[in-house]
């Protein structure tokens, strides 16, 4: 399976939760009404720049705090197709998985990558193509890929109900 | 070679032979919980993924906290729908008036045994490792496939054992240990990690301070903070539970990826400065800032033992004139509790708003939001940009002593200036 877009670039480390979307909304469950409040308390601005498919570059322990599924339910509306960091935080590297969005580590693909960079992740050999250059990211287990290739935990629970 | 406390509590809940760091698998959940806020969320997960039922309504549990009391008319919404929900699932709600704050509710009413597996839709989950039970954080998704099949998927984390030795000098308390551990490790130091407590700093602890302790384990990247059961577990749960359980240590052979010690006697109340729990110094370092609000609770810090810490400071004091303070016992059960041995009497004549069980403010989402250029202190957990309101606010993060005596100072100072 492949993923691709444009890159937005948030170069900072331990970006929470709470900045990309603040308490205040979280009481919303609808996605596309969510993905207006995205990156609210980081830099509105950033919003702008999510025109087509993108690909969200970050730093290191990107997506700490919170459990909040807001922010990845947020970021698959807003058409951000995956997120490549220097590492992730626990809580919300299973939400974009639970949720079919890929988020992959690969610090050198994220130092290689500038904003509006063309990138493409191959997600079953962790490749990841930044404006042709080529990088390797580690893997994630296979019932990971089998979970984004599902489109995420709900889908794949209700295909083992079907079957 | 020997297994660690998180390594043997998971393979008591896999179908493994054998578990080891980084290691794939599923495991089985002893108790599901979700607040008003994953709740509605983990509901619409369950239709979307074609499931009518929750697996077992025994081990499924509700708490309202967050929106509660309905902060407006789409958190009442919320919230009757909710309780509609658990009705029909058959599941235990924990309505407003007869809970409290999802961790210290779990707790006080027996849930949590050491041993156990809990997931729930709040990162703060890990506060369950205060009675041994690998308790952990998950998003509304996850809870949701959790409550379908009555497991999740999880990676085996490895262990840093965390020895905490010697006495604690006066005014230091839980909340200065887990300061100060989230220093030395950083915030992401913990990440694949669970922690354990040991030493003889841990044992004196009681549950509420543990559950300080255990708390912010995930503030610095861990997956649980693991108190292994010992005679103060055994007591607190005496007549508190029928759950079954038995306590269970690490093997002395078993491989840990880290070991850091604390000590304790050279420890001072600690402040976390904005904007993160990683940025801590000495009480004496934040002296002087002057503070706008003093927040004392949330599920971090709203036990009865905080309760008394604060209101032993503040009896017979008022707040000052240039400071507001806001106290919200954790629970139903420590707000009777402290309204029994006269503490919300203390508060209310010191000039503090004593509010209801709720998460409201310590998330900004209500009952004690801050404005721009404002600055607190208070005892919960984060103080991320924009966590408690404007997203030019100022939170320090410290213990309900420090907190108190900044209440009635209307600046940072060292408690024993104040008592």
């Amino acid at each position: 399976v492949t993923f691709e877009g444009a890159a937005v670039v948030v170069d900072r480390d331990d970006v929470d939760t709470d900045v990309m979307y603040p308490g205040r909304f979280i009481g919303i469950l609808d996605d596309a009404e969510m993905a207006k409040h995205l990156f609210e308390g980081l830099d509105p601005r950033l919003r702008d720049e999510l025109v087509g498919d993108t690909v969200l570059v970050a730093g290191a322990n990107f997506g700490t705090g919170s459990s909040r599924e807001n922010v990845p339910a947020a970021m698959r509306a807003a058409g951000i197709r995956c997120v490549v960091a220097r590492s992730f935080a626990r809580i919300f590297q299973r939400n974009c998985i639970n949720l079919g969005l890929p988020a992959i580590a690969c610090p050198e693909a994220v130092g290689a990558a500038r904003r509006g960079s063309r990138i493409r992740l191959e997600l079953e050999t962790g490749t990841v193509d930044v404006d042709g250059r080529i990088f390797r990211a580690a893997t994630l287990p296979p019932f990971m890929v089998e979970l984004v290739g599902a489109g995420g935990l709900a889908p794949w629970i209700r295909s083992r109900q079907e079957t | 070679m020997g297994h660690t406390l998180a390594e043997k509590i998971l393979l008591a809940h896999a179908d493994a032979d054998d578990l080891s760091p980084g290691d794939f698998t599923m495991v089985r959940c002893d108790v599901v919980m979700a607040n008003d806020l994953g709740g509605p969320h983990a509901a619409r997960e369950l239709l979307k993924m074609g499931v009518d039922r929750v697996f077992d309504p025994e081990r499924v549990v509700i708490v309202a906290d967050h929106l509660m009391p309905a902060k407006d008319v789409r958190a009442a919404e919320l919230l009757k729908a909710l309780k509609e929900w658990c009705d029909r699932q058959g599941v235990s709600y924990y309505d407003q008036g007869r809970g409290g704050i999802e961790h210290t509710v779990l707790i006080e009413e027996g849930w949590v045994v050491p041993g156990s597996v809990i997931v729930g839709a709040d990162s703060h989950s890990c506060t369950y490792g205060a009675l041994g039970s690998f308790g952990t954080g998950l998003g509304a998704t996850d809870i949701a496939g959790a409550m379908a099949l009555g497991s999740f998927w999880q990676i085996v984390p490895g262990t840093i054992l965390v020895e905490f030795d010697g006495d604690r000098p006066a005014f230091v308390t839980g909340k200065d240990l887990i300061l100060a551990l989230i220093a030395e490790l950083g915030v992401a130091g913990a990440t694949g990690m669970a922690l354990e407590f040991g030493g003889d700093g841990a044992a004196a602890l009681g549950i509420d301070e543990r559950m300080a302790v255990s708390n912010m384990a995930v503030e610095a990247g861990a997956d649980t903070g693991l108190f292994p059961a010992d005679g103060v577990t055994t007591e607190y749960l005496l007549g508190r539970t029928e759950r079954p359980w038995t306590a269970e240590r690490s093997d002395g052979d078993a491989e840990v990826a880290r070991q850091v010690r604390i000590e304790l006697d050279r420890l001072t109340p600690l402040v976390a400065l904005p904007h993160s729990p990683g940025n801590v110094v000495p009480v004496s370092e934040a002296a002087g800032r002057k503070i706008d609000q003093v927040y004392i609770g949330n599920c971090a810090n709203g036990t009865i033992t905080d309760l008394r810490q604060a209101a032993e400071l503040l009896r017979g004091r008022t707040v000052h004139r240039d400071c507001r303070a806001i106290v919200v016992p954790a629970s139903q059960r420590i707000y009777r509790q402290a309204l029994a041995e006269g503490l919300l009497d203390a508060f209310v004549e010191a000039g503090c708003v004593v509010m209801t069980p709720t998460c409201g403010a310590c998330l900004g989402m209500h009952s004690g939001v801050i404005a721009p250029g404002e600055t607190a202190v208070t005892t919960t957990n984060r103080n991320f940009k924009g966590r408690m309101g404007s997203n030019e606010a100022f939170v320090h993060l410290a213990n309900a002593w420090v907190a108190a005596a900044a209440a009635v100072a209307g600046e940072i100072v060292h408690p024993a200036d104040v008592a």
